[in-house]
């Protein structure tokens, strides 16, 4: 590791942060015993509401829920305002490279990527080329994992432009908080999360077709209950107040996506789909496949439905694709990235190969097409075989990989066994696109390593999640109060 | 050459079928050496029918039927003016460039044999390298119209005794990518007057300078005035005459008569 990590709470010294004295007098003044008690209240609450998920490569097939900490992770007002406008610049960059790539791909034509790691690549999907979605919106959803190392030291981890998952545990570590810890609401002005679902379902509203009237019909489309999210999808689906279908109660005619009702058919316009591009269109995608819906890509090459997020945009957030993320940002915003990569060296490159091969005890090594934690090396933490194994691997297929630095992680202060100590986390926040521009949900998911020393903050890998607060700026002097103080008042928007 | 087209696909049903969901590759587009004269898709029951274009810029029809349906004909006659160009396509509509046709696809995924096949026909010109290969194909594999082995790979039809005009096509694009030569699969006709139980399909490759040029492994020969082009794709998969879907039980079966002539 090297370097000292930051504590969110401390910074690099011994005391807390001004501004979060009161947090740390919170901690220090409710006993170890109750923060357990309230801890294992939220879990027993959501192993009821069944937020379960399942770990893959494991023979039992059993439902975990993912451990919950009840000492919340903060941020500052100014923080998070920075913060937000280099979500708000990355978003808006992968919107525009998505319009482009499947569209005239300038970025192409004026050299900035090479072709060949577009055309190459196996998320680059040309039945997609030359269509465009209402609105010329593709990433409508984003969760873009953000790792900190100082106060306003943060770098993207990796850009979530598919089917990102967790905004569910945002919602209901808020809701647990608000239950077990009132005292901290009255303590802090947290920007509320609760108006997740609102802002989901205006945006989906926003990109319905033109012409579909002020109540475009919008639908959750699962692949199913067997799914490890399918909690969420139901969740969301139930707190927007729309209908959760799957494949088999849509139907296409005509160009145009219609739902089985009891009532008859019914039009859709917007679908929310957590389903993977490969399992949409078994007409388009995968004649193997039985599963999907026949003809929901030419409804949308006809522009009569609206998928979030849009089919094709695998090519945004893949790998490969992510080292190249700060000339993506320039080329399209006129500007530098306001928020930068974590350093990567592409293994396909041969210097890059065998910097990595040289410092592989240092390094985080990922497969470009891995995710979850899974075909990862973390240098640092490795076992000699380990690292031996690696680097067979990456001889064998070097452009495979992608390495990293390991970075000092911030750390929260965090339930263990023996009491309170610091633990890594990383972040998740949600960002949503509409037709009317880019919103910054002030929250997010922060996931922590439970594991002392650890920096694998994976669920499958033994890691937890926080609530994260988002502090609101004091009132003006002679503003009421009352609105303050209760948790579901105001919310933050960050236009751009 | 003036040719006159004739296809017909019927699908039977063993029970009537509530919907039928079809994506259609079966009108072509004008090149330089291709003018298409007339053309008409009929479908021999109540149908909505739309077009548009895939992302290879192939001409489509969304075929939409409510059943129940037994049996459904779709029959397409047309005709098509060509001329020889010595196999060099030009003209067409191509929003892909050629460095996508390198990508392997489940059904070009090349083994061993295939990339030693390959590798014995490395070198000379881009042009002579891929006559070698086109040659080499024909000469060692006996192609047979028959009943198609649903989503049969190139390395199976490789492994295979007789092989499809379809079979044929697949090994050359996935040797011609082994060779780094962009490479894709084309669905059309050739004329010679007989009945066929299937649409021909065959392969173009990119040569820099001159642009896509057909090769048909089954004849040994580039592609000439004979030859009709209707979709284009990396593989059979994405450039298929025919993509179905139904919402129903039972097995279907599907019989199809093409015959292509000078007219």
């Amino acid at each position: 590791m090297g370097q000292r990590a930051f504590d969110e709470v401390r910074g690099q010294g011994a005391t807390a942060r001004p501004e979060l004295h009161a947090l740390e007098r919170w901690i220090a003044e409710t006993p170890p015993g109750e923060l357990k008690r309230r801890q294992q209240s939220a879990e027993a609450t959501f192993r009821q509401l069944g937020i379960t998920f399942a770990v893959y490569g494991e023979s039992d097939a059993s439902e975990r829920i993912i451990p919950f900490d009840i000492v919340p992770r903060v941020f500052l007002p100014g923080e998070w305002a920075r913060l937000s406008e280099g979500l708000v610049q990355r978003v808006e960059a992968i919107n525009a490279f998505l319009k482009d790539i499947y569209g005239p791909r300038r970025i192409l034509a004026e050299g900035v990527l090479p072709a060949d790691l577009i055309f190459g690549n196996p998320q680059f999907r040309p039945e997609i080329a030359g269509l465009r979605p209402p609105h010329d919106v593709w990433a409508h959803i984003c969760g873009i994992d953000l790792v900190r190392t100082g106060p306003d030291d943060f770098f993207v981890l990796e850009d979530n432009a598919r089917t990102p998952s967790g905004v569910s545990y945002m919602l209901e570590n808020r809701e647990a908080m608000l239950r077990l810890c009132p005292e901290l609401f009255r303590n802090f002005r947290v920007a509320a999360v609760d108006s997740y679902p609102d802002r989901l379902l205006e945006t989906m509203r926003s990109v319905a077709p033109h012409g579909r009237g002020v109540n475009p019909v919008c639908v959750v489309l699962t692949p199913g209950h067997y799914n490890s999210a399918y909690y969420e999808h139901s969740f969301l689906a139930d707190s927007m107040g729309v209908e959760l279908v799957e494949a088999a109660d849509l139907v296409v005619d005509d160009d145009k996506v219609f739902m089985r009702t009891i009532g008859g058919l019914v039009q859709v316009d917007v679908i929310y789909r957590r389903v993977d591009d490969d399992f949409l269109d078994p007409l388009v995608f995968r004649p193997d496949s039985m599963l999907g819906v026949p003809g929901l890509i030419a409804a949308f090459a006809a522009g009569n439905v609206a998928i979030l997020n849009a089919p094709g945009n695998g090519i945004a957030d893949d790998k490969a694709i992510y080292s190249y993320m700060p000339e993506i940002v320039r080329f399209y915003s006129g500007g530098e990235a306001k928020l930068p990569n974590v350093e990567t060296w592409r293994c396909r490159e041969p210097e890059a190969l065998r910097y990595t091969l040289d410092h592989l005890e240092q390094l985080v090594v990922k497969l470009v097409d891995g995710s979850g934690g899974y075909g990862m090396l973390v240098g640092p933490t490795a076992s000699r075989a380990e690292i031996e194994a690696f680097r067979a691997a990456l001889i064998a297929e070097p452009h495979r990989y992608i390495a990293q630095p390991t970075l000092a992680l911030s750390t929260v202060p965090t339930l263990s066994d023996a009491g309170l100590a610091p633990r890594h986390v990383d972040f998740r926040p949600f960002v949503l696109t509409g037709a009317n521009g880019v919103q910054v949900v002030p929250g997010g998911l922060t996931r922590v390593a439970l594991k002392e020393g650890s920096l694998v903050v994976n669920s499958s890998q033994g890691g937890g999640t926080k609530d994260s607060f988002v502090l609101m700026d004091e009132p003006e002097p002679g503003q009421s109060q009352s609105q303050s103080q209760s948790a579901g008042g105001m919310s933050q928007s960050q236009g751009s | 050459m003036r040719l006159a087209i004739d296809h017909r696909t019927t699908y039977r049903f063993s029970e009537p079928q509530r919907r039928l969901t079809q994506l259609l590759r079966l009108h072509p587009g004008d090149t330089s050496n291709q003018t298409v004269a007339g053309w008409h898709v009929h479908v021999d029951c109540d149908a909505r029918m739309r077009h548009g274009r895939d992302g290879f810029g192939n001409h489509t029809t969304m075929l939409y039927v409510d059943g129940p349906v037994r049996e459904i004909e779709i029959a397409v006659s047309g005709e098509v003016m060509t001329s020889d160009a010595g196999g060099v396509v030009r003209g067409g509509a191509e929003p892909l460039p050629p460095a996508l046709f390198l990508r392997f696809t489940p059904l070009t995924t090349p083994d061993d044999a295939i990339r030693a096949f390959a590798e014995g026909v490395r070198g000379g010109t881009a042009i002579e390298q891929l006559h070698r290969l086109n040659v080499a194909l024909f000469e060692r594999a006996t192609v047979k119209e028959m009943r198609l082995v649903p989503r049969r790979t190139a390395a199976q039809a490789f492994a295979a005794d007789a092989v499809t005009p379809r079979g044929m096509a697949h090994i050359f694009v996935a040797a011609a990518r082994v060779l780094g030569v962009p490479a894709r699969y084309v669905s059309g006709y050739r004329s010679d007057g007989a009945h066929h139980s299937m649409p021909h399909g065959w392969a173009e490759a990119w040569v820099d300078d001159l642009g896509w040029i057909g090769f048909d492994a089954t004849a040994g020969l580039s592609c000439d005035d004979h030859y009709v082009r209707v979709a284009a794709a990396l593989d059979h998969a994405g450039a298929a005459p025919v993509a179905g879907s139904r919402l129903g039980e039972g097995t279907e079966r599907m019989d199809v008569d093409v015959v292509a002539r000078e007219s």
